[in-house]
């Protein structure tokens, strides 16, 4: 259940697999994604709401086959040029795009959490991205004929969040911003949660999630590993990395160099991020 | 910088804060959005309920975010909920009365592209995408838009519908079933343009100080309309734009 983060990756993200590691702004989990670039895992169907620096990261390292999403930006400072680079001109790998808004995303997640093959909502009509995402169509309603938005679950191989805690049981408990992932944790087939630190009992926070440890496959101790995003009552959130790696990512070769000090060579937060 | 000298930003931004009332419950878009709504906050409209897609509502953050989802959104918010429940409860149901969304192209009848410059499948420039503004666009009771005016960002036609204004023209929004108004106000840093009743096209009807109508429709890319009691934007108090600065830290 408590696991080194090596091995968790190592036990439950297979390339090929389609995999979700969300958080909304908050609770990021960045050095778990940081991990699965370092064991070299490729081909992935890589799912987020709202793909950002550490999607970008691992789209850049050419992880990534696939991108299922709904925004793609660096929050507050522009766009993601690994991404970009990788939908223009294919670099390292061409990436393939199945594109969402964000009330699609969170009812596909909320249809894979409840077991039923699709979500509807009142969404995209009138948008060109009903024309170019296969995965949204319409659908009449069997009791009143409205015409509404069907799309279909979302139900990851494996989900990976970040939260503040859980307990030696593998019980996990995330607080503040808690975005979609209770949904994209109960929507997958496994989970890995990575957390700031394990504790002996939990004490309740208001508005507080707590997963269950039936429905988590595995814990990893991982302090600092939302980081540059932040964990609520642990640390704020790092704008000026986020600022900063639209620099880094503009240039492939300033890129590669990033991943060889702060991925490759385990420098922070990688670091951060590894049971001792 | 004198009290009363400002920049082309400054008065965009007070122009859109000054769309906003205390009696609104607002959907606020991160970057001019937010320093917007919050400075109406701060001046005219201190009890306007903000809302940030991340699931802060009712949020009264002391600092300018960088982000839809920092800390301090959550840390002074009336609650924090989950996404589902932000887009499902509140957003689809048609409970939010003002929409505030950016753009990085804009049509004739306020549709907005965030997606793609260029073609989808051969992009020339990638950009963020969608996120909530699809059916912020659709479900808010009315959408005010800001965006800097140029050729470049205000085109006859988007490349890509990421989200709906009046799409072709009269009837389209009620042909689709769309909840809300949709666009019912643009506000750039050369002026204002609201849809004409009528034709739903994109109108000027308010100059900033200092702006022609001929610099205007330079920076259109289409023949703008202009409203026959065309106004001149007040220009923003001083109070105004030292509170805009105070967030800004300009």
């Amino acid at each position: 259940m408590i696991v080194p983060l090596d091995e968790g990756i190592r036990e439950l993200v297979h390339d090929g697999d389609t995999v979700a590691l969300e958080g909304f702004t908050h609770l990021i989990p960045v050095a778990a994604g940081h991990e699965i670039i370092r064991q070299g895992r490729h081909d992935l169907t890589l799912a987020r709401m709202t793909p950002d620096v550490v999607y970008d990261q691992m789209i850049g390292a050419g992880c990534a086959r696939k991108l299922v999403f709904s925004w793609g930006g660096n929050p507050g400072v522009g766009s993601l040029h690994r991404f970009r680079d990788a939908i223009q001109n294919g670099w390292p790998v061409p990436l393939e795009i199945e594109e969402h808004s964000h009330a699609g995303m969170a009812n596909r997640y909320a249809a894979g959490a409840s077991g039923v093959p699709f979500a509807v909502l009142r969404g995209y009509v009138g948008t060109d991205l009903m024309g170019q995402t296969a995965s949204i169509k319409t659908i009449d309603c069997p009791f009143t004929g409205e015409r509404l938005t069907a799309v279909p679950a979302l139900n990851p191989d494996v989900t990976i969040v970040h939260a503040q805690r859980a307990d030696r049981a593998g019980n996990v408990q995330l607080w503040g911003i808690t975005g979609v992932q209770k949904e994209a944790a109960l929507a997958a087939r496994r989970t890995l949660v990575t957390v700031e630190e394990v504790v002996d009992e939990l004490e309740p926070v208001p508005g507080q999630v707590l997963l269950p440890s039936r429905v988590v496959t595995a814990v990893a101790e991982a302090p600092g590993g939302a980081r540059p995003s932040y964990a609520h009552g642990y640390y704020i959130r790092d704008n000026s990395a986020y600022q900063e790696w639209d620099a880094i990512s503009r240039d492939r070769d300033a890129f590669e160099r990033w991943l060889e000090s702060d991925v490759y060579g385990g420098a922070r937060p990688a670091r951060e991020g590894r049971i001792p | 910088m004198t009290a009363t000298a400002y920049t082309a930003d400054e008065i965009m931004t007070v122009a859109a804060a000054r769309s906003l009332t205390s009696d609104m419950a607002c959907f606020v878009g991160i970057g001019l959005p937010s320093t917007a709504a919050n400075l109406a906050r701060r001046t005219h409209a201190p009890d306007l309920w903000m809302i940030y897609e991340s699931g802060t509502l009712g949020t009264e953050p002391d600092t300018l975010p960088l982000s839809i989802g920092d800390g301090v959104l959550a840390d002074t918010a009336d609650t924090v909920v989950s996404v589902p429940e932000i887009f499902n409860y509140w957003l689809q149901p048609g409970r939010i009365d003002v929409g505030f969304l950016g753009a990085a192209q804009i049509d004739r009848y306020a549709n907005i592209n965030t997606t793609v410059i260029g073609d989808y499948a051969d992009p020339k420039v990638r950009l963020p995408g969608a996120g909530g503004a699809p059916e912020i666009a659709a479900s808010c009771r009315e959408v005010i838009v800001i965006v800097r005016q140029s050729r470049r960002a205000f085109v006859d036609k988007v490349d890509f519908v990421t989200s709906v204004g009046h799409g072709g023209g009269p009837g389209d929004r009620e042909r689709l079933g769309l909840l809300g108004k949709g666009p019912t106000r643009v506000i750039t840093d050369l002026g204002i343009l609201e849809p004409d009743p009528n034709t739903r096209e994109l109108t000027l009807v308010s100059v900033h100080p200092g702006t022609t109508v001929a610099d205007v429709r330079a920076a259109t890319g289409w023949d703008l309309a202009v409203a026959p009691d065309l106004a001149a934007t007040e220009a923003p108090t001083a109070s105004e734009l030292s509170v805009l600065r105070s967030l800004t830290g300009a």
